[in-house]
């Protein structure tokens, strides 16, 4: 075949795939159309149109100032029929609201002309028939035009009388200076509650978020390995170092408790505590370390650290007792700024919650570290056949106490009630597992444990941020009640697993090189992160968390939708209710605070960055 | 005295950046090391304080096998290996005593320096040695403010600051102009001379080899193809370490 055939068949099935293409296009967009409903006759609708143009007029007048109003009631007299005696004409002030009826006096069933100036604007007006004192016949209804002034031709009612009559005109007036309405100080209300909404959530989600993104970024954790033994003990070893922290945590804040009770107690307890801690602290961990210790100073030091430990808890517990105090002190001394003294005790709550997560971890991470330590020494220490039997043993235990602590998690949820199914058969299989990976490994292999957290902590991002904040905020809303506090936990959730995304994939960004020349000093790893990493990240974390605030602010506008608190829950029920002036109030201030943040967010990134 | 026997490495992805090396160092020596671009220099300067993990092979310090040293001790012979790099790899945003201080970070306590204190001694120690330097006057500016001369110098006092037994230097003076260059090298080989002080210097210029090296060694696609005095690269071994086409400059 020759090349220009070629070239022409290979045209002819460029034009035909081009073809295909074209129609594969117009059969999607076909069915979009179908799939959501596109419907025109709805656009053109007359009636539709007429509700559309009702909304939109009402979105264009906010509700935002009302004034009082007053009844201005008008009066002329009147004869029906006319009297033998014409009545005398009145003296009527120019300046003044007035009114005329034309004729003054007219057979029953006859027509006048009433006409009333100087009333306020596009007032609605009502005109009423007073035959005496006791009786009021309506009229007419309208509206004065935009200078204030009515005119009509009224029909009378048969109602003769011998005595004069009255023909009135009743206006709404405003009065005196304009207010704001209930919607729009219901709606400031509601907008400082977002933006302090928001606020929390961003603050306690940064909080998070900052350690938690160093365990997934790619380039701190890729070098961290572990060999099997040392897995294997530090599975074994972590949960129980959080199950012995948390309880000796609770039994010591207990015991600080029941003898802090007086404030003298605890203020001295939250001065010593810390005292002897940083004594204890500076003790045990010289400034210099320039060979290693020997195991006596070992053993002492470690003595030191835990009594270190003991006597911060001590001092954090009293810390809190002085907090929870002082706050319910400044609450009835100071009655008028109350919050104060509440924030006040509820940070002393906070510390107590606290304590009991924190000491569980440190020791659950302290335990995981000697385990890698013991995992060493046995390593060196013991003879072959006996390591690798206990690497077999300690594998098998290790897997089994993982999958039974997974088993009684997935019982926690679906509530099996089977020991078999949620104990016994995970932790065969977890043995199982566990000796093969033992026997997959050899003693020295290095297990790339750094990746496995990173590729687990970036699932778990991931997975919780494409859940909406809105849907978490509804398990919230179970947990805590309706309110804000729901939607600060909801949006924190949220922001923690959007921001440690973005946070970690800055950190993978950052220069290799000044890593490297820190790691080449010999620092540890913690050292190299806050010497060589941290400074690079500063201007990217501010960044990004100024513009997490602005997106809080804006989805706290509609966690209120789901019972999260906020400015959301105001405008949801006003939408339901129709009352659109009042909703327009909510979209104008959410568009305020969101256009305000924005500019204050850009400009303080340009001055920090 | 240093040796690195058989050492190889394989990076993944197949490309093998050294194939089987074998040299000593004696102490106190000043060995340059040349090469083409690409041709395993930097892969054995950060072997040797395994920045980069061997694939095989064996380097040993003294008694001390570094190839198999655990974690913990690495620690304890980072600290003594200083290293310069062709980029200086100063913390930008930080001050230029931050940054030399942080030759210290093998040796304080990681408790302590999680919170930035350093030692009274250290941070003398540190403005001693920016003034051996001669940038004392620049010990509170940021880093990224000073030039590439004076970054290079930090980078030199940070290496200092470890009391160190060896320098690495990778490729210390290529991002500098020759009058800087040489400022750089008279640090060096002062280090050297006056503090006995053992100098691996990856170098591209051959009149610096002549000028400041005891000894050189050259590699070749990752292979060891010559080691001897610097004044023995005549033009036969020249082309051998750069091919056939290499043209002499300088």
């Amino acid at each position: 075949m020759k090349p220009a055939a070629l070239t022409g068949w290979r045209r002819i099935l460029r034009s035909v795939l081009i073809g295909l293409a074209v129609i594969a296009g117009i059969v999607i967009y076909a069915y979009g159309f179908q799939a959501t409903k596109v419907n025109l006759d709805e656009v053109r609708s007359e009636r539709r149109q007429t509700q559309l143009v009702r909304i939109l007029r009402a979105l264009a007048q906010p509700d935002i100032v009302v004034f009082s109003q007053e009844e201005v009631t008008l009066s002329a007299p009147f004869y029906m029929p006319c009297p033998p005696v014409p009545p005398q004409q009145r003296e009527l002030n120019p300046r003044q609201p007035y009114m005329l009826v034309t004729p003054s006096c007219i057979e029953p069933g006859g027509k006048v002309v009433v006409e009333a100036f100087h009333l306020d604007p596009n007032a609605d007006a009502t005109i009423f028939l007073v035959p005496n004192k006791d009786v009021k016949l309506r009229l007419s209804s309208l509206s004065t035009d935009a200078s204030g002034h009515l005119r009509t031709e009224v029909e009378l009612p048969e109602r003769s009388s011998e005595t004069e009559q009255a023909i009135t005109v009743v206006t709404e007036q405003n009065v005196g200076r304009p207010r704001l309405s209930r919607s729009a100080i219901d709606t400031w209300d509601k907008i400082i509650e977002t933006v302090f909404l928001a606020l929390l959530a961003t603050t306690l989600g940064t909080l998070i978020a900052v350690p938690l993104s160093f365990l997934a970024a790619r380039n701190l954790m890729k070098g961290i390995t572990i060999t099997p033994l040392g897995l294997a003990l530090s599975i074994l070893a972590a949960p129980i170092g959080l199950a012995v922290g948390a309880w000796a945590a609770s039994r010591l804040a207990g015991w600080t408790m029941s003898v802090s009770s007086s404030p003298i107690v605890s203020l001295s307890g939250a001065i010593v505590g810390p005292g002897l801690a940083w004594f204890a602290a500076r003790w045990a961990l010289p400034p210099v370390e320039t060979a290693p210790p020997s195991a006596p100073v070992r053993w002492a030091r470690t003595g030191a650290m835990l009594a270190a430990a003991v006597a911060a808890v001590i001092g954090v517990v009293c810390l809190g007792q002085i907090l929870i105090q002082a706050g319910s002190w400044l609450e009835t001394l100071l009655p008028s700024v109350s919050f104060l003294g509440k924030f006040v005790s509820d940070l002393g709550d906070i510390v107590h919650l606290l304590l009991t997560a924190v000491l569980g971890l440190a020791t659950a991470g302290l335990l995981a570290s000697l385990s890698g330590r013991l995992a060493r020494l046995m390593t060196e220490g013991l003879p072959a056949v006996a390591l690798r039997l206990s690497q077999l043993a300690i594998s098998a235990l290790a897997g089994a106490v993982l999958l039974a602590l997974i088993g009684a998690a997935v019982d926690w949820f679906y509530q099996i009630k089977d020991l078999r199914l949620t104990l016994y058969g995970p932790a065969a299989v977890g043995a199982v597992l566990g000796m093969a990976t033992s026997l997959r490994y050899g003693r020295r292999d290095a297990i790339p444990i750094g990746l496995a957290i990173y590729y687990l902590s970036r699932t778990i991002f991931n997975g919780l941020r494409a859940i909406e904040a809105l849907i978490m905020a509804v398990v919230f809303v179970v947990w805590v009640g309706i309110g804000p506090f729901a939607g600060v936990l909801a949006l924190s959730l949220h922001s923690i697993a959007a921001m440690a995304k973005l946070y970690s994939e800055q950190v993978e960004s950052i220069l290799p090189g000044p890593l490297e020349a820190i790691t080449a000093t010999g620092a540890t790893r913690v050292q190299t992160i806050i010497y060589a990493v941290i400074p690079q990240i500063i201007p990217p974390y501010i960044s990004f968390t100024m513009y997490r605030w602005d997106i809080n602010v804006r989805m706290s506008t509609i966690i209120g939708f789901a019972g999260g608190g906020g400015i959301g829950f105001l405008l949801f029920q006003n939408i339901n209710l129709l009352n659109y002036r009042a909703a327009s109030v909510q979209m104008l201030a959410i568009a305020i605070v969101v256009a305000s943040m924005d500019y204050l967010s850009s400009a303080l990134r340009e001055r920090v960055v | 005295m240093l040796s690195v026997r058989q050492l190889t490495k394989v990076y993944e992805g197949g490309v093998v950046a050294l194939r089987d090396v074998t040299f000593d160092v004696p102490r106190g020596q000043f060995l340059a090391i040349i090469g083409l671009s690409g041709s395993g220099k930097s892969t054995l300067l950060r072997c040797i304080n395994r920045l980069v993990e061997p694939t095989a092979g064996q380097i040993v310090w003294g008694d001390l096998d570094i190839t198999a040293a655990p974690q913990e001790d690495l620690r304890r012979i980072r600290r003594r290996i200083g290293m310069v790099f062709q980029h200086f790899n100063l913390v930008h945003r930080s001050s230029v005593l931050t940054n030399v201080l942080a030759g210290r970070l093998g040796y304080v306590s990681p408790a302590w320096s999680l919170v930035n204190r350093f030692p009274a001694a250290d941070v003398e120690k540190a403005m001693r040695q920016l003034d051996r330097v001669g940038i004392a006057d620049k010990a509170r500016q940021r880093a990224d403010e000073l030039s590439g001369g004076q970054q290079q110098r930090v980078g030199v006092a940070r290496a200092l600051m470890q009391d160190p037994e060896i320098i690495l230097a990778d490729e210390p003076v290529a991002s500098l102009d020759p009058v800087l260059a040489h400022s750089i090298m008279q640090y060096l080989e002062k280090i050297n001379d006056e503090d006995g002080v053992t100098v691996l210097c990856s170098l591209h210029f051959l009149d610096l080899v002549h000028r400041y090296a005891d000894r050189a060694i050259a590699l070749n696609e990752g292979r060891l193809v010559f080691d001897g005095p610097p004044k023995e690269i005549d033009d036969r071994r020249f082309k051998e370490i750069y091919g056939k086409d290499a043209e002499r400059v300088g």
